[in-house]
């Protein structure tokens, strides 16, 4: 491949920013082309790697003078084309400001640079006895900007919520040069929660540029149980059990048998034979308390007709029930070359009824899928597998994803429970919200980016599909580094 | 003397809406500073747009629409054995869920799991073209749009009418203790406060008055658990647990502020533990002032005699009842606000950010 002319917009660029801070030889453009929805590819214009606030500001500054979209980037984790890059723009790689800039113990805060890993955070402050709560299986390679980006979430939402509710406060830099500070050190607030507006606006606002993050104590007592089931239905008794009895888990979690399967043949975990899913619970908080409400817990267990029931005994089997669940996903992706994960919300009282659905599609259309999901929060995670080199496969693949996503809104639900809108999803935003709704999100959206650079294509449905591919894992999940949910 | 509508469903809210140039909704009350807004503009009350539309309890979520009464909800998920945790406050009062949410505050149980921003699921709104718009979501768990119900929280009505809210919400604790704890002085009880805050018990409340050495803190835990947790707090801090009836009673003045002045200037400012010293040092020097400091030391409520807030103040808060700016202390400006509120209102049919 011929190297193209350097770009007129380049070279200015290239006067507001210190050398060597742009990136645009081939191969560095091809490792951006894609963020972990491999199956969208766009190489962008040039890679510009800031190294400081003022920098990014700059940048910004510059983009909206000259009108040069631009996309915010952290590690490229997102799931449904979120950090994929637009043609003809810029690609701003935040993994440089990795700062920690301040935590305070007595407050319980840590104010950090968007480029943080998530579990850099907790890593910071675990020695205080604290811990950052929102925990999604990428953690040890997602940046912080991307969580506020995507309000990112986990398994143990349920109790903690999701990204938003730990964050109280941020500077960005608006798409239209403007830098503002939202929200502060306190938990609370005077005025419109322009923090809270700001939180999940997938990258169409502006760059964060630092984040006060609430800082919880870890809890200091976990039990945690895995009770295997003859059927799915079981499983979805027992959760629908624990919830009315008044327990409020930290996580209830299931995986069907296709990724049990995955996961024991990847990871060596071990599940109770003849179960066609499995149930995760777990209980945490102060020592007497989980005392208490584990009876009650291992009572309702024993009541729903388990095949076998195990609980944790120490720290290190509870870690093995976590790496099982956490590494479900790639361990799937490894029984196929290509896979597409949805993460769509049902009312939980119907999650039985969706999965029955789910999996009638699934055999209808001769399209494999695993489902390992937030049965808390009613947060499925259906992974479609495929191959992309088979013809239509894809094409079936997004159909089933298509039909499970429009179930989820017929059921009261949503599109995305965690993973954002992004490219992949744009289209049954109108699913969701009447068209004057999608207007009134579009004039938000212009408020803070009237000339439409930041990270234009994504969340509302547009005319002209970007390309589609079809790719295997993310690099780093292809190297055992991280497992998707 | 303003007119009133009384809407009796969302669409005839969103009609009362668009049928005047000015308008602003309304709630019981209890918060009228946020409403005390020029005379000529249509007050459009909520108070015929009540009742809970829908509570499921398996799914912790309720939606209700805005004039729906908080003690109405109190009961009806208490009946459930769940609660919304952030305490929502004056219920007794009479003050409606719509009113809660756009004046942002929350009671002394907003500490443990987080305020009414951390609970709020979804709205239905009129936005200022006079369209009902539904954003956010349903059920606990919802990723699509912008986080527009949030922004609605502590919007004191300036961006757009609410007509229907849902919620999240939790089991209720089976059991509760209260217990008294001493602080020798302000810098003392910061200290305290940050203290707790790190502790292994899961606090549910911490609150103090301002002035007295002392500090409140509640628990919500389980019957079988909570007297292990009561005893071992006395015992590291001191203090004293409260009989029951006293608790509820402390609890209750506290979620009502009924040590406000009747009348009076009332005002929340948020703060950082370590800004307790210089607030109560502000406080002290205010004849008449009372304060408290909740939420283990991130907000501060001031209730003054006199009905005018003092022209001054160190910290950006909000008015909730008197006269003065809505937003006391230093100003925090932004193009992109003003350009938010002209997204959803370009004819500034409802008040103005800053009115
Ligand atoms: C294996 C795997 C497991 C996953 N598990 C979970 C999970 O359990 N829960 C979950 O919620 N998600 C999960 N994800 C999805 C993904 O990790 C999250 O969405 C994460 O928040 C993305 O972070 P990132 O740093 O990679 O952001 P990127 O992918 O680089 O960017 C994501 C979005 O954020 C924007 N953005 C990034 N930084 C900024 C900034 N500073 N300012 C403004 N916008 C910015 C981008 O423009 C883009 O729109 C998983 C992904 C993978 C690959």
């Amino acid at each position: 491949m011929t190297r193209p002319k350097p770009n007129p917009a380049l070279r200015r660029l290239a006067a507001v920013v210190p050398a060597g801070r742009i990136l645009d030889g081939p191969a560095q453009l091809a490792a951006y082309e894609s963020d972990a929805l491999t199956a969208f590819q766009t190489r962008p214009l040039a890679i510009v790697v800031p190294e400081t606030q003022e920098e990014v500001v700059a940048v910004v500054r510059f983009c909206h003078a000259e009108g040069l979209p631009f996309v915010a980037r952290g590690s490229g984790t997102s799931l449904s084309g979120g950090s994929l890059p637009v043609a003809g723009g810029i690609v701003i790689a935040l993994n440089r400001l990795n700062r920690i800039r301040r935590i305070d113990l007595d407050q319980r805060i840590a104010v950090v640079e968007p480029g943080v890993i998530n579990s850099a955070v907790t890593a910071a402050v675990q020695a205080h006895g604290l811990h950052y709560a929102p925990d999604p299986s990428s953690q040890p390679i997602c940046t912080i900007g991307g969580n506020v980006a995507f309000n990112a979430g986990g398994a143990h939402c349920l109790k903690y919520g999701m990204t938003s509710n730990h964050v109280l406060g941020l500077k960005a830099v608006l798409a239209t040069g403007e830098v503002v500070e939202f929200g502060g050190a306190s938990r609370e607030q005077a005025g419109p929660d322009w923090t809270g507006l700001f939180v999940g606006n997938e990258g169409l606002f502006g760059v964060a540029l630092e984040i006060t993050l609430q800082l919880l104590p870890r809890a200091e007592c976990f039990h945690t149980v895995l009770a295997g089931y003859a059927t799915l239905e079981q499983a979805g008794d027992a959760v629908a059990a624990i919830v009315a009895s008044g327990l409020l888990p930290g996580a209830i979690e299931i995986m069907e048998k296709l990724a049990l399967e995955a996961a024991t043949a990847a990871v060596h975990a071990e599940y109770p034979p003849g179960c066609e899913a499995v149930l995760i619970v777990e209980l945490e908080g102060p020592r007497e308390v989980v005392a208490a409400d584990r009876a009650r817990l291992d009572a309702l267990l024993a009541a729903s007709g388990p095949v076998e029931v195990r609980p944790a005994r120490d720290a290190a089997e509870r870690m093995a029930i976590w790496k099982g669940r956490k590494s479900a996903f790639s361990a799937v992706g490894r029984l196929s070359p290509d896979f597409i994960v949805q993460d769509g919300v049902v009312p939980r009282r119907r999650l039985g009824e969706a999965l029955r659905l789910i999996n009638g599609w699934s055999r209808e259309m001769g399209v494999r899928c695993a489902n390992v999901f937030h049965a808390g929060d009613g947060n499925l995670h259906p992974l479609i597998l495929y191959d992309g080199r088979e013809p239509g496969a894809l094409q079936r693949a997004e159909e089933l994803a298509g039909r499970i996503l429009r179930m989820c809104v017929e059921m009261g639900g949503s599109i995305t429970g965690e993973h954002g809108v992004g490219v992949e999803k744009r289209d049954y935003l109108p699913d969701m919200f009447a068209a004057e709704e999608i207007a009134c999100l579009k004039r938000i959206r212009a408020a803070f980016d009237p000339k439409g650079i930041a990270n234009p294509g994504k969340m509302f449905p547009e005319k002209g599909a970007p390309a589609l591919a079809h790719a295997g894992l993310h690099p780093l999940e292809k190297a055992g580094v991280i497992s998707r949910e | 003397m303003s007119t009133t509508l009384q809407p009796v469903s969302v669409e005839e809210l969103a009609a009362a809406v668009r049928s005047a140039p000015r308008v602003i909704a309304t709630g019981a009350g209890t918060k009228p500073r946020l409403s005390a807004v020029s005379a000529d503009i249509v007050r459009v009350s909520t108070a015929k747009l009540a009742g809970i539309t829908e509570y499921e309890p398996s799914e912790f979520t309720f939606t209700a629409l805005a004039g729906t009464p908080v003690r109405e909800i109190r009961a009806a998920l208490g009946e459930r054995g769940q609660y919304l945790p952030f305490d929502p406050v004056l219920a007794d009062a009479g003050s409606t869920l719509g009113g809660t949410v756009a004046a942002g505050i929350n009671g002394p149980g907003r500490w443990r799991y987080g305020g009414l921003r951390d609970f709020i699921l979804g709205v239905r709104f009129v936005d200022g073209y006079g369209r009902l718009l539904r954003l956010g979501g349903k059920v606990v768990k919802n990723a699509a749009g912008f986080d527009v119900p949030k922004l609605l929280v502590g919007s004191a009505g300036r961006l757009g009418a609410l007509a229907e809210i849902t919620f999240k919400v939790f089991p209720r604790p089976s059991a509760w203790r209260t217990l008294r704890l001493p602080a020798a002085d302000e810098a003392a009880k910061a200290r305290l406060l940050a203290e707790l805050g790190r502790g292994r018990w899961e606090l549910d409340a911490v609150e103090s008055v301002v002035g007295e050495p002392i500090v409140f803190t509640r628990l919500g835990a389980p019957e079988a658990a909570i007297d292990a947790l009561a005893k071992e707090i006395t015992e590291r801090f001191g203090g004293a647990i409260l009989g029951e009836d006293e608790a509820a009673a402390w609890w209750r003045d506290a979620a009502e502020f009924r040590w406000t002045h009747l009348g009076g200037a009332w005002a929340k400012f948020p703060l950082t533990p370590s800004d307790g010293p210089a607030f109560a040092a502000w406080v002290a020097a205010q004849p008449g002032a009372r304060a408290r400091i909740g939420a283990a030391g991130n907000v501060g409520y001031v209730s003054w005699p006199g009905a005018a807030a003092p022209a001054e103040c160190p910290w950006r808060g909000v008015l909730l009842r008197g006269n003065g700016p809505l937003w006391p202390g230093p100003r925090r400006d932004s193009a992109v606000a003003g350009a938010v509120k002209a997204a959803l209102d370009p004819a500034g049919r409802f008040p103005g950010l800053e009115d």
